[in-house]
């Protein structure tokens, strides 16, 4: 046991927050969502990442990553958050679809994409969800039917992030209505400036639009596509949803960092001698020690067993639900003021905060299902449907 | 950057665990705790056989040589199993002081000396170092020092063999030993909830001490002995919450009501789920102020209050819960869930409560 950085980690760190330093574009610092300005910055900003040999970090070296262990990844989150910089825009592509091709594609899929995605020359979307089934995924209905040498889709899916600035996506299908609802679904990988793929951007409760709606009419993909087989597209989908917890906490306890660092500072300037303020933030203060040492616990074991555990929902739950309470007190210190906050000032930052800390428990897993997966994954309960 | 036990010391918690398990079943865990002694004193020499008592003693005292992070895996396994016995006493209150002497760290380890600190008085909130709240006197008469005044709630006071005395001396606040020889000093055992760790008064009444550390040496010694028994009552606390949540999960699984086990019903596994989830992170607490006590780290005071404090709380809110799912059963008496309860009520008292716990953190992020 040793929490300090290894020579290498902190040799990485070193290097990372230099370049960061000077790497950061004026336009992507205080970086709150990729909308607006900050969508026309991404890609450059993506590609430099990888060109400093930031993307991909723990990918293999034979797939153009890093090879690096994932303590270096998590290093790379904590300092990405730490500069309040935002990941590579590829964040789909590196974290889920990358990882789920070289789990499951053949070699020329592998050629086909996986440069691509470091490169940032490919962004990639999810159609996962969709209007008909949120938690409940493996009852997804966009069908996928084979037609000689090529699929064709159709259905809509939802609630997907960067799908109006994705090249590819990666869709869950229906290939059979018959069987078990885990059986019969397809994974393919879907170009999406094929005909027949319209993108609507869903406005969220903040104003801004981060995440789509993708309408699939007819949509011809072609055979090679498939990742997999047709009808065991259900495995497939795991690994993906496996990856997506992997070292995600690192960023949320890192983001959580920054959040607590600004409550801080808020407190001290509007209620520091308020005894229920001073209880409140003490507990957020706390509870984020707690969340960052769960963390590297979970990073051990990642390191020792190559396989994100489900203990990761663990911290997503308990991250998401401490990111709201403390948006919510900062603009309670705040007061009415914080009704009117506009621009970019501190004020504003809070407003945004608080209305975006909603999302937080029902993006990447809700804490419903996330408390179903600890009662039965973790704890051993019987199912509860 | 690794934040994972070592081999050694996963099999120091697995050796722990069967050890206890064996030793220390729940029947006779409720046999000790209505007894007259409230522990088994022949447990202590098997303790020290299996090095528990000098684990972080100087392998020149016969201890292993190791540190706070072996002694955190044994105070989380002594919570889990609800030990009867002053191991945290002694290791966690008393082996700071202890260390003055060498002797007296060689007879820890060996098993020979088990000892409590006796800091608080009655009606003075915990007096730390400051020389104005200690009532109690050590005087000096030709070479000896004689200790007058009465300590309050000392946990384990009926069951050690020797009293670290916080006392006011003629250049402040110093720390004394006092051995129990003859039935002095008087020791009342109160009627403690938890009677698994029962606390006592201690009354001396010119009671010979032995100087330990003077000013300003003992200041120091007491704010390491309140940072070292804050992490260990966190680890402590996660034992008990493990295993209250353990038995929680065991009971949801097997009961059955309206035709399924009460654990596929969301409002009982939720509860067990977010029981889980507030055990882990007060884990991360524990070994994160584990792991900077033994590195003497810049951030163990904070680390130990913040894991005290959350441990605490979690270590409550688990037996609570898991009393809630037992229903009627858990209410009763011969389930041991009430004993782990009581352990953790006792926990969440000592020192101060969260609350005035997060005051303190909030000191330290905002000021005054």
């Amino acid at each position: 046991m040793d929490l300090r950085d290894g020579p290498e980690e902190a040799e990485f760190r070193a290097t990372l927050r230099v370049w960061l330093g000077a790497n950061v574009p004026a336009g992507l610092r205080g970086f709150r969502g990729w909308s607006g300005p900050a969508l026309a910055l991404g890609r450059d900003w993506s590609t430099r990442l990888a060109q400093a040999g930031y993307a991909g970090i723990t990918w293999p070296k034979q797939y153009g990553g890093a090879g690096r262990p994932w303590r270096h990844q998590a290093v790379y989150l904590e300092e990405l958050a730490r500069a309040e910089a935002p990941q590579h825009l590829g964040a789909i592509g590196l974290g889920m679809a990358g990882p789920t091709i070289i789990a499951h594609g053949r070699p020329d899929q592998k050629a086909r994409y996986l440069a691509k995605i470091l490169s940032a020359e490919e962004i990639w979307c999810q159609g996962f969800s969709e209007p008909g089934s949120g938690s409940d995924l493996a009852s997804v209905r966009t069908r996928v039917e084979l037609a000689g040498d090529h699929f064709v889709v159709n259905g809509q899916k939802v609630w997907s992030s960067y799908a109006h600035v994705a090249d590819q996506c990666i869709l869950l299908g229906r290939s059979a209505t018959a069987g078990e609802k885990h059986e019969g679904l397809t994974y393919l990988i879907v170009d999406m400036k094929s005909p027949g793929v319209e993108v609507r951007p869903l406005r969220q409760i903040t104003g801004e639009a981060e995440f789509n709606e993708i309408f699939f009419t007819d949509v011809v993909v072609p055979k090679e596509n498939l990742l997999g087989e047709v009808g065991r597209g259900w495995d497939v989908a795991m690994t993906t949803l496996l990856h997506e917890r992997g070292t995600f906490g690192f960023a949320l306890a890192g983001a959580l960092d920054v959040a607590v660092r600004k409550l801080v500072a808020l407190a001290r300037e509007r209620a520091a001698t308020d005894l229920l303020v001073r209880d409140r933030v003490a507990r957020e203060w706390i509870d984020l020690q707690a969340l960052r040492y769960t963390n590297y616990r979970s990073l051990a074991k990642l390191e020792r067993t190559g396989v994100p555990g489900p203990e990761g929902s663990a911290a997503k739950l308990r991250w998401s639900e401490a990111n709201q309470r403390l948006t919510k007190l900062a603009i309670e210190i705040i007061g009415h003021e914080a009704q009117v906050a506009d621009g970019d000032g501190v004020l504003a930052y809070w407003r945004y905060q608080q209305l975006r800390s909603r999302g937080n428990t029902i993006e990447a897993g809700t804490s419903e299902i996330l408390r179903n997966i600890i009662a039965e994954r973790v704890l051993g309960l019987p199912r509860s449907r | 950057m690794d934040f994972s036990f070592s081999a050694e010391q996963d099999q120091l918690r697995t050796q722990a665990r069967s050890f206890l398990e064996k030793r220390f079943p729940a029947a006779r865990i409720a046999e000790l705790a209505t007894s007259e002694a409230g522990w088994d004193r022949a447990s202590w020499p098997e303790l020290a056989r299996l090095g528990w008592t000098g684990a972080s003693i100087p392998e020149a005292q016969g201890g292993a040589g190791l540190s706070f992070v072996e002694e955190a895996i044994v105070f989380e396994e002594l919570g889990r199993a609800l030990y009867p016995g002053p191991y945290f006493s002694t290791v966690a209150l008393a082996l700071p002081a202890l260390a003055c002497a060498p002797d007296l760290l060689a007879r820890v380890a060996s098993g020979d000396l088990t000892a409590t600190l006796a800091s608080h008085e009655p009606g003075r909130p915990s007096a730390g170092a400051d020389a104005s709240r200690v009532a109690t006197e050590a005087r000096r008469v030709g070479d000896r020092w004689l200790l007058r005044g009465d300590k309050h709630l000392v946990p384990d006071a009926g069951c050690v063999g020797a009293f670290v005395v916080q006392a006011r001396g003629p250049d402040g606040v110093a720390l004394y030993l006092t051995e129990r020889h003859d039935a002095r000093p008087r020791v009342d055992v109160l009627d403690t909830v938890d009677a698994t760790r029962r606390l006592g008064r201690v009354s001396f009444d010119d009671d010979e001490g032995r100087l330990l550390a003077a000013p300003p040496a003992a200041a120091e010694i007491i704010a390491r002995t309140r940072r070292r028994a804050l992490a260990a009552l966190a680890l402590e606390a996660i034992g008990i919450a493990s295993k209250a949540l353990a038995l929680g999960v065991e009971h949801a699984k097997s009961r059955e009501q309206f035709g399924r086990p009460i654990g596929a019903y969301q409002a009982v596994s939720h509860k067990l789920a977010d029981t889980y989830v507030e055990v882990e992170l007060a884990r991360s607490l524990g070994y994160w102020a584990a792991w900077c006590i033994a590195e003497d780290d810049g951030e163990a005071e904070r680390a130990a209050i913040a894991a005290k404090a959350h441990a605490a709380e979690a270590a409550v809110a688990a037996c609570e819960r898991a009393i809630q799912v037992h229903g009627g059963m858990g209410f009763t008496w011969d389930h041991p869930l009430h004993r782990y309860y009581k352990r953790a009520l006792w926990i969440e008292s000592f020192d101060r409560s969260g609350a005035a716990h997060r005051a303190e953190i909030a000191r330290m992020l905002l000021g005054d």
